[in-house]
């Protein structure tokens, strides 16, 4: 009885599937010349499901919000953008797989996507193989340089060292913990930091360096060395790199142990208004974020934006963050490049877009520079009790996006620049070459 | 007549000393809304000056963040919520100023630096207060200000201290600012002998500065102190540990009690175990949400009431994954383990999708926030209640299994199937409730869970391995396995975490595992007899 069961099923599976697949080739045959004509496509890769879909979901949603306000304002170059969405799932092969389907079979202008570093490095040699563009979002930990790749997102120096000169002049911290989640962005991070801070003359016992697992949760004793570190007679801070499920246990037992921001300040890397909607914030008023954008930031630019996300959403209490901010601001910049070259041949976008500036949504304009990294303000925020950050810091001017860290031996002497002479992401000034270490 | 003079001019004074002293106060107030952080800061050091009681309110105002400057006027006022907009008062008089819109008024901003001063100037300020537990309060900010200015009023309130309590932490306090300034020698080293008493972090902070800056004969001291206080510590650091692996064990005990039921007793290879977990914690949260809705008042009960709630709801899918699914998979292992597993990742994306991929937020009732010191051992109140909660959870289930009637029909169908049925025992139903109720308790440790770990799609991920080892270490089938598994298991990961690390910590328990399942594969308490062999 059952075996029958499974069996037709099966049959009935199969004859669906090819019914599907027909229909599929059908669509394909008719409607793809058409829509070629008619719609410029835009893919959008981010993770829909696993691990990482609490990030990344609201990353999709932003690109189709304002892929759809642009096609209000009448599209690009006088088509209508068409939005490909795929989900990678939270796995880095198919990140790969899937940014190849965007690109051969769905024929998109661009790219907007990835959120770890691990799902860039994967899709990258694809973006290059087959010349296409990919706009980067998030906060990452430098060390590469790509032609087809825009890093949107903040470079250690656009986040992690402003931070640590804050807490160095204003809280008069002199003792460092750097804690992070045992993978690649922390560990470059810290070690960025490390010798940065050894360079303005910390010495090595007053740096404790900590690493845990991914999805962390037990962090009793974690905190309780943190206390046992901070008690040794100078200011002590923390700075986070701790990454996505292992914040919510961290800053709970943080809470729970009586760490206050007024004695040891955790300066957090990862964290922003979505990762706080999760969290009960009373106690940890204080702990702060550096970041190149707030929700809190009180311009009219963002106060629109907001809005606007809020009715997209249907939902008046989403909060806006950081990444968001910065697919603003690089689908901003691809319009802007597009309309300037007058095609979206990639080669043509990719040499308008270094010089394109476009409003940010902290007040002012964030140009793209040669090293296809942009400038951006940094911003010190302090959390509140209703979960949002309130800005205590801002760097007076803009900071521009370094990828070649100058506090690590392998990449002080490196610089990119991708316009036409040089044309090389890693040039090295010391023996005038292009291709010192590899990207 | 010269005497009644006298009365008259006193109440005379009383009268209007409080009102001169309002409207010397006033502008001082009034520079709290200054603008700058910098300007905040002075006019705070301005109102400490005045050392005059009437401040306290106004500061506490603006370190609950509920002092708030009037755009038209620049006045300082106290804005409370009241409907739309808010209710003002004034600081001083706590005279009522009407009410404003939400965009009439704007906030005055703090920051840490200014967190740090508030505290120290009401730590000052309250240690003449009447209240006992104020003044200690009070002592304890002073003793972390160090405020060298606070030193007068110390001496003072001392002086007048009647309460053991409060006497010793305001000479600790007394020590702390003596040992931070520029003191002689000699009350420096008695300060150091105060501290060296207390024998906590926050002393031995206070040792380490004395030891670098002071003079020889206070350095000496200075490091003796040190020395016998890191001995206490190291000792406490021991006991500490301790309750970290017991901490950790009881959550790991949690969360795989459940699964030794559904995996242990029955034999089912449940991939979708973290998932039940998850479904709890996500039925505390809507227990939560909905006292939020309705009974704000009773929050603390919400946890008491998402207990059976989530045991019900997990219980349930139990059943029905149970009965649409495993039944049809009995005796065929590596089925169960494919479909199970594709049954967690449905469950996760259908989470995924009624509640988005967010963290949801589950607040934590007031006696399970927080922690007390036990000597030098700091204990939180939430793992705690959990630590107590997980051993009732097991002490419950081994009643059942061994006392009731549901719990003999479990062992009977579990250990000879076809002799149950012989016997009338509905081995169909048998099996369902079985499942159910290993749902239902991983339920319950969802409900544990979800105060100490994310409300996510993906919570039960990150147990699933570990209730495995617990299970599978422990010995399947057997509970107390489960139990000394877990204890076990978390005190060793406790044990090696300060020596290796968190991530090699937890390599090297695994390895630990591999090696121990090898030499005894049936796990620590086998069973043994013709169950083992049907």
């Amino acid at each position: 009885m059952l075996k029958t069961g499974f069996q037709s099923g099966f049959k009935t599976g199969r004859t669906l599937a090819a019914a599907a697949g027909l229909a599929v080739t059908f669509a394909a045959g008719f409607a793809a010349p058409a829509s070629a004509q008619d719609t410029i496509k835009v893919g959008i890769l981010h993770s829909l499901s696993g691990t990482m879909a609490i990030s990344e979901t609201t990353l999709k949603d932003v690109m189709l919000m304002l892929i759809e306000e642009q096609n209000k304002k009448g599209g690009v170059l006088g088509k209508k953008l068409e939005p490909v969405v795929v989900d990678p799932a939270s796995n880095w092969p198919l990140f790969a797989e899937k940014a190849r389907e965007l690109v051969s079979k769905d024929k998109v202008a661009a790219v907007f996507g990835c959120w770890t570093s691990v799902s860039r490095k994967s899709v990258l040699p694809v973006f290059e193989e087959l010349n296409s563009i990919l706009f980067y979002p998030v906060q990452y930990e430098g060390e590469e340089s790509s032609r087809n790749v825009f890093y949107t997102g903040a470079a250690p120096n656009q986040q992690a060292i402003p931070a640590v000169d804050y807490l160095a002049e204003k809280e008069g911290v002199q003792r460092w913990v750097l804690a992070g989640t045992d993978y690649v962005y922390p560990r470059t991070t810290n070690k960025i930091l490390e010798t940065y801070l050894k360079s303005k003359g910390v010495k090595s016992e007053d740096i404790m360096i900590n690493y845990t697992p991914f999805g962390h949760a037990d962090w009793q004793n974690i905190v309780a060395d943190i206390k046992k570190f901070g008690s040794a007679g100078k200011k002590t801070a923390v700075v986070s790199t701790i990454n996505g499920d292992a914040n919510v246990p961290f800053y709970k037992e943080l809470g729970n142990q009586g760490v206050k921001a007024q004695d040891i300040p955790v300066v957090a890397f990862s964290v922003g208004e979505e990762e706080l909607a999760g969290i009960d914030t009373k106690p940890l008023v204080g702990h702060l974020a550096a970041w190149n954008y707030f929700m809190s930031v009180d311009t009219p630019e963002n106060s629109d934006f907001i809005k606007k996300w809020q009715a997209y959403t249907k939902n008046d209490k989403r909060v806006t963050n950081d990444p968001m901010e910065a697919h603003y601001i690089g689908f901003n910049m691809w319009v802007k490049a597009v309309e300037k070259a007058g095609t979206t041949d990639s080669n043509a976008v990719i040499d308008s877009l270094v010089g394109v500036a476009v409003p940010n949504l902290t007040g002012g304009y964030s140009a793209m520079l040669p090293n296809h990294h942009i400038t951006k303000p940094v911003l010190i925020g302090e959390v509140q009790e209703n979960g949002q950050f309130e800005t205590v810091s801002k760097t007076p001017g803009l900071v521009a996006g370094d990828e070649w860290s100058d506090f690590l031996p392998d990449s002080k002497d490196l610089i990119s620049d991708w316009r036409a002479p040089m044309s090389c992401g890693n040039f090295n000034v010391k023996t005038g070459k292009c291709g010192g270490k590899g990207s | 007549m010269h005497r009644a003079f006298c009365w008259l001019l006193a109440a005379f004074l009383a009268l209007a000393a409080p009102a001169s002293f309002a409207a010397d106060l006033a502008p001082l107030v009034r520079g709290l809304g200054a603008g700058s952080y910098a300007e905040t800061e002075k006019a705070i050091a301005g109102l400490a000056e005045t050392g005059d009681p009437a401040v306290v309110p106004v500061i506490e105002a603006l370190q609950a963040g509920d002092l708030h400057v009037r755009k038209a006027d620049g006045a300082v006022v106290v804005a409370k919520r009241a409907g739309n907009g808010y209710a003002l008062t004034d600081p001083l008089t706590g005279a009522a100023l009407g009410e404003a819109d939400r965009n009439a008024v704007e906030k005055i901003r703090i920051n840490n630096a200014l967190r740090r001063t508030i505290s120290a100037t009401l730590g000052a300020l309250t240690l003449m207060s009447p209240d006992a537990n104020t003044r200690r309060q009070a002592a304890e900010a002073v003793f972390k200000s160090r405020d060298a200015n606070a030193l007068d009023a110390l001496n003072t309130a001392l002086a007048k201290e009647t309460d053991a309590r409060v006497r010793r932490a305001m000479t600790q306090a007394r020590a702390s600012v003596l040992l931070a300034g520029d003191a002689p020698d000699a009350d420096k080293i008695a300060a150091v002998e105060v501290l060296q008493e207390r024998g906590d972090q926050d002393a031995r902070a206070l040792l380490n500065g004395a030891a670098n800056t002071g003079s020889d004969a206070v350095k000496d001291a200075a490091k003796k102190a040190i020395a016998s206080v890191e001995q206490r510590l190291a000792l406490w650091g021991a006991a500490q540990n301790l309750w970290y692996g017991l901490s950790l064990g009881s959550v790991l005990l949690l969360a795989a009690i459940g699964l030794a039921v559904t995996f242990g007793v029955m034999g089912v290879i449940n991939m979708a175990h973290g998932e039940m977990v998850m479904i709890g914690a996500y039925a505390t949260f809507l227990v939560q949400e909905a006292f939020r809705q309705w009974a704000p008042g009773l929050f603390d009960f919400s946890i008491l009431v998402a207990l059976p709630v989530a045991f019900l709801v997990s219980g349930a899918v139990g059943v029905a994954i149970e009965r649409s699914v495993i039944r049809w998979l009995y005796g065929r292992p590596l089925e169960t383990l494919l479909a199970t597993w594709g049954l967690s990742l449905a469950l996760q994306q259908a989470v995924r999708s009624i509640f988005g991929p967010t963290n949801r937020e589950v607040g934590a009732p007031s006696w399970m926030s927080g922690a007390f010191e036990l000597g030098g051992l700091t204990i939180t109140y939430g793992r705690l209640w959990i630590v107590v909660f997980a051993f009732l959870v097991f002490g419950a289930l081994l009643v059942a299994l061994r006392k009731t009637w549901f719990g003999l029909s479990i062992r009977a169908v579990t250990q000879n199937r076809s002799m149950a049925n012989a016997m009338g025992i509905r081995t169909a139903r048998v099996d369902a409730l079985t499942f159910g109720l290993g749902s239902g308790i991983a339920g319950l440790a969802g409900v544990a869970l979800s105060q100490i770990d994310n409300v996510s799609p993906n919570l039960g991920q990150g147990y699933i391995i570990d209730s495995f080892m617990v299970v599978v270490f422990g010995g399947v089938g057997n509970l107390w396995g489960t139990l000394v598994g877990a204890l076990a298991l978390g005190g060793v990961n406790k044990f090696l975490e300060p020596y290796a690390g968190a991530v090699l910590g937890k390599i090297l328990v695994l390895i630990f595992i591999i090696l121990f399942i090898q030499r005894r594969p049936r796990g620590l308490f086998a069973l043994k007899g013709r169950a083992v062999e049907a």
